[in-house]
């Protein structure tokens, strides 16, 4: 983790009706750090990632990423500029063999501007990422249609979809939600190697005992409220994060 | 003990051979895989030979539909569906007849150029309205093809409710079919190309989940604009060269059979396959015109057969072809408890 700051969140607010999903949220992502983003559910977690991956448009606030100003900006946009996420539930392309769900982020302008390749090239680098995350490349799975694959393997998919956009950061929308232990053991490594490689991340999280193990910072959302901030092991002692979490007496 | 019996379907090993490289090994496995692509081709460029004036002209229609039909399946493949197909073909229609009729310009020039003005009409009149998605274009679409009739009518521009009668027609009947078959094929496998490459991935990812295609980093509306822009065209170029067939632009170019038979011929012959609605187009135009002899009632019994294929091949004629052609079935027993 360096010191340099790579994204700025200040004050992001948005409001559904008379509801804050996300209430003046603030921090800041230094290159190279792992930020765990935790708090009960729906206190939104998913619309921060939304907000600042573009999906939803924000009602207050300002996101800058490496000293541009992107609030607001379309979702395509905040991509190409290198900022990658997943989906919470898994949205490949059915319909397609595995391998050629991962053309599509390969045919985008930031991966052409940057690594080139014509029409053909791309079916080796498609197979390459999927071997990557542990498509045995051997076997016939990353030539199977993505409908026929099983749930873990659709989510390594996602993850290698976020990786062929070579980002600087990326979002985890609870990857390991719905994986079975062994999927969860055999995924890990990939982030671990990730961590290695110095990406900068952004991990929600419901597994909290894996996520304070690699988490460099953790922010707590209760209510769309941040309520804590800071190293998990303060995170773990905060009487703050213990009332959301449990609930208090009063 | 009952003994009984389940359908069996299984792949044939020639299938499994002709998918890869070995496809190149054997004549056999080059025929398996050149026969269903060639055969037909050929059986349709020897028709207008063998076949009577009337029903070569019926081939013209059917390969007209044919190219409606396939611009309606490759704008379905990106994930928009169309109900209006009249508008692009009707688009496609005025424009060539009225280089034709006003400046007299040869039918070699004002066909192309009709579709590429038609392509570009349809393609502004709907730029706005991309981002609905699913049946909610489809009604846009539908609206606007009434729309052109009823603004025809009322204002009277390109002579009204008459239309641009009089436009050049083309010199010879067999040139005229030829045309119209070829451009049939080329259509068929220039979409068929343009599907496959990485352009047309990422159209079909944008209809299988389109914020997918978003978080990838790709500007679905500029996609979704060019594949309009390229289905509406085509659909135009159909509508161009019946003009000059039919010798006659008029209100009756935006009528609802060309927004609906594309789709009937479509679903019939088996949608996303892009062969099905050419299958689909050279089925249905010659049982209509079949059809004529029983008079009033031949829409009922034109119905009843499209209602018949729909409920007995639901997955399309294409689709249960190639199944067939690639798969057996046997049957096996199953010891089922009493």
């Amino acid at each position: 983790m360096k010191d340099n700051i790579i994204m700025k969140v200040e004050g992001l607010t948005k409001k559904y009706g008379a509801i804050a999903a996300v209430d003046d949220v603030s921090f800041e992502l230094h290159e190279g750090e792992l930020l765990g983003l935790i708090g009960p559910n729906g206190s939104g977690k998913t619309t921060l990632v939304n907000l600042i991956s573009g999906f939803v448009k924000p009602d207050n606030g300002r996101v800058t990423f490496k000293g541009h100003d992107i609030t607001g900006k379309p979702a395509y946009q905040i991509a190409n500029m290198g900022i990658a996420r997943t989906f919470q539930m898994v949205k490949p392309f059915y319909h397609l063999p595995a391998f050629k769900n991962l053309i599509v982020p390969l045919y985008s302008p930031r991966v052409r501007r940057l690594r080139g390749g014509k029409y053909g090239e791309r079916d080796a680098v498609a197979l390459d990422l999927l071997e990557e995350v542990g498509f045995e490349r051997d076997s016939s799975i990353p030539y199977k249609i993505a409908g026929a694959l099983p749930h873990g393997y659709l989510k390594r998919m996602e993850l290698a979809r976020c990786m062929a956009l070579e980002p600087e950061i990326i979002i985890f929308d609870e990857l390991f939600s719905g994986m079975s232990m062994s999927e969860v053991a055999s995924t890990m490594p990939i982030i671990e190697k990730l961590i290695d490689e110095g990406k900068t991340m952004i991990v929600v999280e419901h597994r909290l005992k894996e996520l304070f193990r690699i988490a460099h910072n953790v922010l707590v959302l209760n209510l769309g409220k941040r309520i804590a901030y800071g190293p998990p092991k303060e995170i773990m002692n905060s009487d703050a994060v213990k009332k959301a979490y449990l609930g208090s007496e009063d | 003990m009952v003994t009984a019996y389940r359908k069996e379907r299984l792949d044939r090993g020639i299938k499994a051979r002709s998918d890869d490289i070995f496809a190149l090994s054997s004549w056999r496995e080059c025929l398996y895989l050149l026969l269903p692509r060639v055969l037909p081709i050929l059986a349709l460029l020897a028709a207008p030979l063998v076949l009577s004036e009337y029903w070569t002209t019926v081939i013209v229609i059917a390969a007209v539909f044919a190219i409606v039909a396939l611009s309606w399946d490759f704008i379905h493949a990106a994930g928009m569906i169309s109900l209006g197909h009249g508008l692009f073909f009707g688009l496609g229609a005025y424009s060539s007849g009225a280089l034709n009729y006003y400046f007299g310009i040869n039918p070699i020039i004002s066909i192309p150029a009709g579709a590429v003005i038609g392509g570009l009409i349809s393609t502004g009149l709907l730029a706005g309205v991309l981002r609905l998605r699913g049946i909610y274009f489809g009604m846009v679409t539908f609206a606007l093809s009434l729309i052109m009739v009823r603004i025809i009518e009322a204002t009277h521009i390109f002579n009204g409710n008459e239309g641009l009668s009089g436009l050049t027609p083309f010199p010879n009947l067999y040139l005229k079919v030829y045309i119209a078959l070829i451009l049939v094929v080329v259509c068929l496998f220039g979409f068929r190309r343009l599907l496959g490459s990485d352009f047309g991935l990422v159209l079909r990812g944008i209809d299988q989940n389109d914020r997918s295609v978003m978080s990838a980093g790709i500007n679905i509306y500029l996609f979704k604009v060019q594949a309009l822009f390229i289905g509406a065209t085509v659909a135009a170029l159909a509508g161009a060269f019946m003009a000059h067939h039919t010798r006659i632009a008029g209100p009756s170019s935006f009528g609802l059979e060309y927004s609906i038979m594309p789709i009937a011929m479509t679903v019939v012959g088996g949608t996303g396959t892009l062969a099905g609605p050419v299958v689909g187009a050279f089925l249905l135009t010659p049982i209509s015109e079949i059809m004529r002899a029983f008079g009033a009632w031949r829409i009922v019994f034109y119905s009843a057969i499209m209602a018949f294929f729909v409920v007995v091949v639901p997955e399309g004629i294409f689709h249960y072809l190639q199944r067939r052609y690639h798969q057996f079935e046997r049957k096996v027993t199953v010891e089922a408890k009493k």
